[in-house]
């Protein structure tokens, strides 16, 4: 899994690339805590290039999220899913939890 | 014998069970999902409960990393892929696993229980069988989607 993360004013774009699983996932979580232990809760997670994505990291999603919407601070929302990783979101039920964006710029425009 | 039967492929993989070893497992489920003829959605859907199976061996059954090995076999045959998942650690009962209230508000989501929903939603059918003697087996069978 590669990450790169890029910072505007208002929000952090994360780009993912390969896979999120059991390994990688602590690594996701990691990247994302960085950010907010620094109060970034505006967070886009761009999926365009993930491939592949099993529970653990949903988990790390949905901690995500509840940190992020705490007090109403920020938000997580994500770009670019691909077909089959929204068909797991849809499935756990994922997809009323989060804001979907066809592209990373608007998604970067929400906030 | 079923095994000799030239429609059936069979092929095995044996790793120590640790997560760097998904990555692994995933593209052997792939390659034997590509050749039983299923599509790439049907594929994904294999491998997700493949790992997830995995990722619960050495999380719960072994109850960390490299303690035990985990045994993966693939059986091909035309119209349907069969995994079998075998490990030797601690055995559990599928019927306790309380099942994610996925409605509930985003407070008081929990993410446990995802795993076994993708296994049980996407596979066509999943065969629990655990004994003291030989270990734990969880077959899983996914059919070829029929066109039309």
């Amino acid at each position: 899994m590669e990450i790169t993360t890029s910072s505007f004013k208002h929000c952090d774009l994360l780009k993912i690339k390969g896979r999120i699983d059991s390994a990688t996932a602590p690594q996701l979580e990691k990247t994302i805590q960085a950010l907010t232990n620094h109060s970034r809760f505006r967070i886009i997670l761009d999926l365009k290039e993930l491939e592949f994505m099993s529970s653990a990291g949903l988990r790390i999603l949905m901690i995500t999220q509840k940190a992020c919407r705490r007090y109403n601070r920020g938000e997580l929302v994500l770009a670019e899913v691909p077909d089959v990783i929204k068909s797991a979101l849809e499935l756990s039920g994922f997809t009323q939890l989060f804001k979907f964006f066809d592209d990373p710029l608007s998604a970067v425009g929400n906030f | 014998m079923e095994i000799f039967d030239k429609q059936i492929r069979m092929t095995k993989l044996f790793l120590p069970g640790k997560y760097e070893n998904l990555v692994k497992i995933s593209e052997f489920v792939r390659l034997a999902a590509n050749e039983a003829g299923l599509d790439a959605v049907s594929t994904y859907e294999v491998e997700t409960a493949v790992e997830e199976v995995c990722a619960n061996i050495i999380e719960h059954a072994y109850g960390k990393e490299n303690v035990g090995d985990i045994e993966c076999t693939c059986e091909v045959r035309p119209d349907e892929l069969t995994v079998i998942l075998h490990d030797w650690g601690k055995s559990f009962n599928p019927a306790k696993i309380r099942p994610p209230n996925l409605n509930a508000p985003l407070k008081k989501r929990h993410a446990h229980g995802l795993g076994l929903l993708f296994i049980r939603q996407w596979m066509d059918e999943v065969h629990f069988n655990f004994t003291a003697e030989t270990g734990n087996f969880l077959t899983m069978v996914k059919h070829k989607e029929k066109v039309g």
